[in-house]
Parts: C-alpha cells; structure tokens; sequence
C-alpha cells in the first residue's frame, strides 16, 4: 500500500447525533495495519453518520477521531458527474488524485467495456463498482466503505470482497458498514446498537 | 490538482461546451432585442435607458445558473469526496467562483457589443457599459455563488435564490447603471471596490454554508 506504512483509524467514545437525536455514543475502536471492522445495524442505527465522522465530514457530538493515512471513502454518492461518460468523470478523480495507471482496476472491475456510457445510464451496481475503482486507483491505506455491497448481483459481490481482502491482506486498513454478511477472513464485527443510548426519549 | 479541478467546473458551467448552459446569454441578448418592440423605435429614449436595461438584463441572468452551482455537487458527493483528498471548502469554492465567473461574464461583456447596437448605445455609453460589467459581474458572480452555496440543501433553494440576489445586487446595479445615466465613470470605482469585496469573501462564506450542509 502506498501513503503511510502503518495505517491507524482509532475512535475514542464517539458520540453521533442526526438532527436532535443521539444515535450511539461511547463507540471505540482501535484499526491498525490489515485489519477491518465490520459495522453492523439496522437502517437509521448512524452506520452513515458514523463513516462520515470518521471521514471528518461531519464534527461528532462527542468523542474522537484519530486517523494516521489517508482514507479513502465509498459510499452511494461516488462523486461521478451523471452527464458524463463514465471514462471522462473517472478521468477527473484520477488527474485529481494523480493515478497514472488506472486500467488495472477497470479491468479487475469489469469496467472496460462501460467507458463510454454517461454515468446516469449505469445500474447501482455499476456506479458501485464505478466508485469502488475511484477508490482503488488512490491507493489510500485506509478504506471507508459504506453498504458496498448493496446492489450488486452474486459475482460482484465476490469481486468486491475478494478486493477487500486483498486490500487487507497487503496491509490495508478497512471499515465496513454493511448490513450484509462479508465473508472475509479475520473480521471482527461492531453492532452499533449496542451504543444506542439506552434511555430513550419519549 | 487546482487546474484540474478549475478545468471540470469550466467545462460543466462554460457555455457550448458539454453541460454548460448557454441560457444566461441567450436571455441576456433577448431582453436587449425585446425592448425596442416593447418601447418603439424612438432611438433618443432607447439611449437614454437602454443602458439600464442591459444592467437588469445582467443582474437577472446571473440567477439563471444559481440551481445547477453548488446544490448537484453535493448531492452527487462531489465536495465530499474533494474534501477527503484533502482540498478545503474555500478552496473548491474559490475555484468554482472563478469558473462561474468565466463562465457567464465574460460572455456577457461580448454580449453587450450586439445589445448595445439593438438599443442604440452610443459610444460612451457602449465605453462605460463594457467597463461596468467589466467591474460588476465578478460581484454578480461571488453573490450567486454565496446565495446558491446557502441554499443547496433547501427545497425551495432554486425559487428562494432568485429573490435573494436580488437586494444583495442592488448596490452593483445603482452604481454600474448610475454611471450610464450620468455619463460619469468615478462610479465603477464603486461597482469594482463591491466587488473586490465580495469577491473576497465569497469563497469563506460560500465554503462555511457547505460544510454546515453537511450535518442537516
């Protein structure tokens, strides 16, 4: 992995609001080299509130975000401009993050031959994998990926988790929120809900 | 990365090329060949107002591109996916000034040659026409930007920007069309310090209201 060798992603006692209402607070955890967290939870838990906060998107209502790396974040807003063909809004992020090769993740994506389709034509899962590509092309140490396998059929679901595991396997840092199960070897699970508060306002 | 960055919201905002919308010009020339019809061809009064005119012509199609500035990039997660490359708000804002600008003044200033013939400028007036804009619509610009930036994540945020640029132009409009009327160019000084201000702060004010987007 390129960046810094030794990729950190540590919270201390996050605490996340939406709106008036506390989602969890008093989450930690400690990520470190070729490690993932998989983030657990039903809809409206704070799983999104959670990565965005992480990410520094958002400031947490309490607690702390460590992070050493730099992250990298998928989510089902991917940044890619609708009116383009795929190849071109890709071409962007890659000027912007100074990818010099990116054909590799294309390819391994499947992507190739959806170079010349305007995004807003492309399927969910084919702007998943759209931006899952953007974030490969980065090469940050540290993923944030949010739900990255809704809508994707059973073969892409293996190829994003095979990525996943290749990307830890060479030392990557990885946190996924996802109410799916990841067949991944050595991923440890977070329920967020045990962080809800536990005296619920009426 | 900057020039990348400036060379998307260009190619997004500038008119004729791919996405950008050609509509503030086009409204622009319109309203200029519309005012004869509407007024007669009496060419001493089409002098006389015909540069105050073109002033509100100005003013109105810079709300024209106010919906599509900020409000489609946040929805698409573009500002996000910047900020976590580790560009700030100010600066993808202060780009996308730049490129708003670009994108609908100088068009405009080109566009007063065929609307100050349509309305029979004279030459002074065609002089200080051409300056003012020249002045006025980086002002113009840096409010559209603050307005549309305050406005992306309200509903309502198209109908509602259109009503707040126009007071805020208000000061641009008395002083650049002010200084047709009396012939006079100590104004512009006025129209261009406005600017320069807003200019300046646009980018700051522009990149808070995104960032404070986020946590609605």
């Amino acid at each position: 992995m390129q960046g810094s060798p030794n990729p950190k992603l540590i919270a201390n006692a996050l605490a996340c609001r939406r709106g008036d209402r506390l989602l969890f607070r008093g989450l930690s955890f400690e990520l470190g080299e070729g490690e993932a967290l998989h983030i657990t939870g039903a809809n409206g838990t704070g799983k999104t509130t959670l990565i965005r906060a992480l990410g520094g998107l958002t400031t947490p209502y309490a607690g702390s975000v460590i992070c050493k790396g730099e992250l990298g974040l998928l989510d089902e807003r991917t940044g890619l401009d609708p009116d383009q063909p795929l190849g071109k809004s890709l071409d962007f992020w890659q000027r912007i993050d100074g990818c010099r090769d990116p054909s590799g993740a294309l390819k391994v994506l499947g992507l190739e031959p959806l170079l010349d389709v305007p995004v807003r034509y492309l399927s969910t899962g084919q702007r998943k994998r759209a931006g899952l590509a953007a974030l490969l092309n980065r090469g940050v140490p540290i993923w944030l990926l949010d739900e990255p396998l809704s809508g994707l059929d059973v073969a892409a679901i293996e190829q994003v988790t095979a990525l996943i595991a290749l990307h830890i396997g060479g030392g990557g840092t990885a946190l996924i929120a996802s109410h799916q199960t990841l067949a991944i070897d050595g991923l440890r699970t977070l329920a967020i809900e045990d962080f809800a508060p536990m005296d619920e306002p009426a | 990365m900057i020039g990348a960055l400036l060379k998307r919201d260009l190619g997004k905002f500038f008119p004729f090329t791919g996405g950008g919308a050609a509509l503030p010009v086009v409204f622009f020339v319109a309203v200029a060949m519309l005012y004869p019809f509407a007024v007669g061809p009496d060419q001493e009064l089409l002098g006389r107002t015909g540069g105050g005119i073109v002033w509100i012509a100005a003013l109105l199609a810079a709300i024209l591109p106010l919906e599509k500035l900020v409000a489609q990039d946040i929805e698409l997660g573009t500002f996000d996916q910047l900020r976590l490359r580790g560009f700030t708000e100010e600066i993808m804002m202060a780009v996308r000034l730049l490129a708003h600008w670009l994108s609908f003044g100088p068009p405009l200033i080109l566009a007063a040659f065929p609307a100050a013939a349509l309305l029979a400028l004279d030459g002074p007036s065609l002089h200080l026409l051409l300056l003012g804009l020249l002045a006025g619509t980086p002002g113009l610009a840096a409010i559209g930007l603050i307005i549309a930036a305050l406005t992306a994540s309200l509903r309502a945020g198209a109908a509602l920007s259109g009503l707040m640029l126009i007071p805020l132009a208000l000061p641009i409009l008395i002083f650049g069309a002010g200084a047709l009327a009396r012939q006079d160019q100590a104004s512009l000084g006025f129209v261009a310090a406005i600017s320069l201000t807003l200019v300046a702060i646009a980018p700051f004010a522009a990149g808070a209201a995104i960032r404070a987007a986020r946590d609605v």
